[in-house]
């Protein structure tokens, strides 16, 4: 593992490497086991940044906290962001990240003007929506596996406070989930749901609906102080692993209930920015709390033609097989962007996290199979086991981005476990 | 954003790690910073980042400690371009490689001309600057290697040991003179000096070294090991008799 101080070193060291941010990917995108992984934490500096358009120029390794904090207090945010700010701006793009706002404003690349690559023969390469741009959206959701991104100028949005006005609703089942998400009276600016997979019959994929937008001055009432400053949170950690049995079926369905019922009947309240996208990142080491076996993300999108019945299908898998997903969102996508490989497209889509069991692996290849049928697909940046057909199926413009990377890197310099495992 | 600048500090060897978390640090307080070292588009990055996260001016130059004839007209043309400085942080260092310099003579000869003749060569220029001003600091980097000679590195020991004993006279000099002299001892730094080699423990965050360098502008401290343990580790290394130390593989 190679970890460069300066930016001239950010180059592909040998013939199998893989660039990694911060890690933040959940299965094997930033692993290389058969070759080198180049760290570029330590590449993260700002160097640009326009005032007047919010147009930001930065090394990849910045990380979405590093924007954050330097450019909320002066009143822009980014235009699109996950649901960590713990990842670098690079990963952010080789994933092509998309967020509770994907609906409105697609993924983060919409949002990029250009960006700069260190190809596999070292040579460095500008590519933008405007040119170059074959290489631009094969990079943008390629995993790493064009280049290593080195620098990214992309556009921040104003806002008039750190705060977010928020409204939660009920949704007793699955079909009037779906309904919310779609209906423009209860959308905002970020629209999610999140589920409970554990209730079954007419409760099935009961939610909460949660929308909210950067709040207005008028609509922050008596707040003390900047309206652009809010109060840094102390990170809490978990010491240890929790004991495996801790989240089973009974505990997280008992959670399941509390969290319905009190959740759900929250009107509307005003709360600060990392409450609202980032609850997780309040623990350093949540994953912890899944104890030593660890859990499984699983993220897919099912077309809005046929999603209904699809996510009735997986939900009711899902619900039958008690394995207990801690955390699930439901989302509405919007359209599909540009990026060959990128994953959201039109419909709907669930994230889960499952702690790992004997039975999980079969659980997951059955879900794959509903969303193959639904011709959906799996998010890579989540995915550990996805296998190559299924992935090639899910991905019809696979043999496009193919084309570019046998361009730029016929020798798959750039190649990680993820790519060696889906044939990439 | 921008902030009324303070007192601006020159930082030599700029491009490292800690010289890069000192500068963050410093520019955090307020000070308006010069950075100098020879790789010049690492110093452009580093200089316009400071410059958009803390609001400060930030110039930046091409500085070679071992190119001594340069150094005069060099703290000349920083006065020139940034204005009088009220202090000056080196944090040049080259680590090189012992097994190599056991052989080879110039990488001996690189070692001490990166880590002490050419340092001391500015650091003069330095002193005889804030001397004349009546104000003003001057902040050495050396190591805890400096405290004592080992196998594994004495060449590098040897000359940040004449460092440490070089800034020790330079602060007896100006101790009348309203210039203080401080002199940084760090452990090991989670740095590209550190970074995968074996034998390395208690590894400190370049950001907390930082930060304890910047604060030490305000402390009255001569002597500043970082983390403040080492002061006490490197009393025992130092007080191991000699006839049990050479027989150590350290």
């Amino acid at each position: 593992m190679l970890r460069p101080e300066r930016f001239a070193q950010l180059v592909p060291p040998s013939d199998s490497v893989i660039a990694r941010g911060q890690g933040r990917s959940y299965g094997d995108a930033a692993l290389n086991s058969e070759g080198d992984v180049i760290l570029s934490e330590r590449i993260n500096r700002f160097i640009s940044f326009d005032e007047a358009t919010g147009l930001l120029r930065a090394e990849a390794g910045a990380t979405l906290a590093d924007v954050l904090a330097v450019f909320v207090p002066r009143g822009w945010f980014l235009p699109v962001t996950p649901g960590t700010k713990y990842c670098s701006l690079g990963g952010c793009l080789a994933a092509d990240v998309h967020g509770k706002n994907h609906h409105h404003n697609g993924t983060l690349s919409a949002h990029v003007r250009e960006i700069e690559l260190v190809l596999a023969d070292g040579s460095r390469e500008r590519c933008s929506p405007d040119s170059n741009t074959s290489l631009f959206w094969a990079t943008m959701g390629g995993m790493g596996l064009t280049g290593i991104i080195t620098e990214i100028a992309f556009q921040l949005i104003p806002i008039t406070s750190a705060r977010i006005a928020v409204q939660h609703c009920k949704a007793r089942n699955l079909e009037t989930a779906l309904d919310l998400l779609a209906d423009i009276d209860h959308d905002d600016q970020y629209t999610v749901a999140w589920i409970d997979c554990l209730s079954s019959g007419e409760h099935l994929g009961r939610s909460v609906l949660i929308t909210g937008h950067h709040a207005t001055p008028d609509e922050l009432g008596s707040v003390h102080g900047d309206r652009l400053l809010i109060r840094q949170r102390r990170q809490l950690g978990l010491p240890v692993d929790f004991p495996a049995w801790v989240l089973n079926f009974h505990t997280v369905r008992a959670f399941n209930h509390v969290y319905y019922a009190r959740q759900g009947s929250r009107s509307q309240f005003v709360t600060d920015y990392d409450s609202f996208f980032y609850p997780l990142d309040a623990i350093s080491n949540w994953n912890r709390m899944y104890g030593k076996p660890g859990f499984v993300q699983y993220q897919f999108v099912l077309p809005t033609d046929g999603a209904k019945e699809g996510m009735r299908v997986a939900l009711e898998l899902l619900a039958a097989s008690k394995k207990p997903s801690f955390l699930a969102v439901l989302k509405r996508f919007g359209s599909e962007g540009s990026g060959y490989l990128s994953f959201p497209m039109n419909g709907y889509t669930l994230a889960l996290d499952i702690p790992l069991s004997r039975e999980l692996p079969q659980l997951l290849d059955r879900l794959d199979e509903i969303v193959l049928h639904c011709g959906g697909r799996v998010y890579l940046a989540k995915d550990a086991r996805l296998k190559r057909g299924v992935f090639e199926t899910m991905y019809p413009r696979f043999a496009d981005w193919m084309r570019v990377r046998d361009r730029v890197d016929p020798n798959k310099r750039f190649s990680s476990d993820l790519s060696r495992r889906l044939g990439m | 954003m921008s902030v009324v600048p303070i007192q601006p500090i020159l930082i030599l060897g700029a491009t490292s790690a800690i010289a890069r978390s000192t500068a963050a640090s410093l520019a955090a307080q307020g000070h308006a910073l010069y950075l100098a070292a020879r790789d010049t588009d690492e110093l452009r990055r580093i200089a316009a980042d400071l410059e958009i996260r803390f609001g400060i001016p930030v110039k930046h130059g091409a500085f070679d400690a071992t190119d001594i004839e340069t150094h005069h007209q060099f703290l000349q043309h920083v006065v020139a371009d940034i204005g009088d400085i009220s202090g000056v942080v080196v944090a040049i260092g080259y680590l090189g490689d012992q097994q190599v310099a056991q052989l080879d003579g110039a990488e001996t000869q690189a070692i001490i001309a990166r880590n002490f003749t050419g340092v001391v060569s500015i650091l003069m220029e330095s002193a005889n600057y804030f001397e004349a001003q009546g104000s003003g600091f001057i902040i050495g980097i050396t190591s805890v290697a400096g405290d004592r000679g080992r196998q594994s590195n004495y060449t590098y020991g040897a000359s940040k040991g004449a460092l440490s004993l070089y800034l020790q006279g330079l602060r007896n000099r100006l101790a009348n003179s309203g210039v203080r002299v401080i002199t940084v001892k760090p452990g090991f730094v989670d740095t590209a000096m550190t970074y995968g080699k074996e034998g390395t423990a208690l590894v400190a965050s370049p950001g907390s070294v930082g930060n304890r360098i910047a604060r030490a502008i305000h402390g009255r401290s001569d002597v500043v090991y970082i983390p403040w343990f080492w002061r006490y580790i490197m009393l025992v290394i130092r007080n191991i008799p000699e006839f049990v130390f050479k027989r150590l593989k350290l």
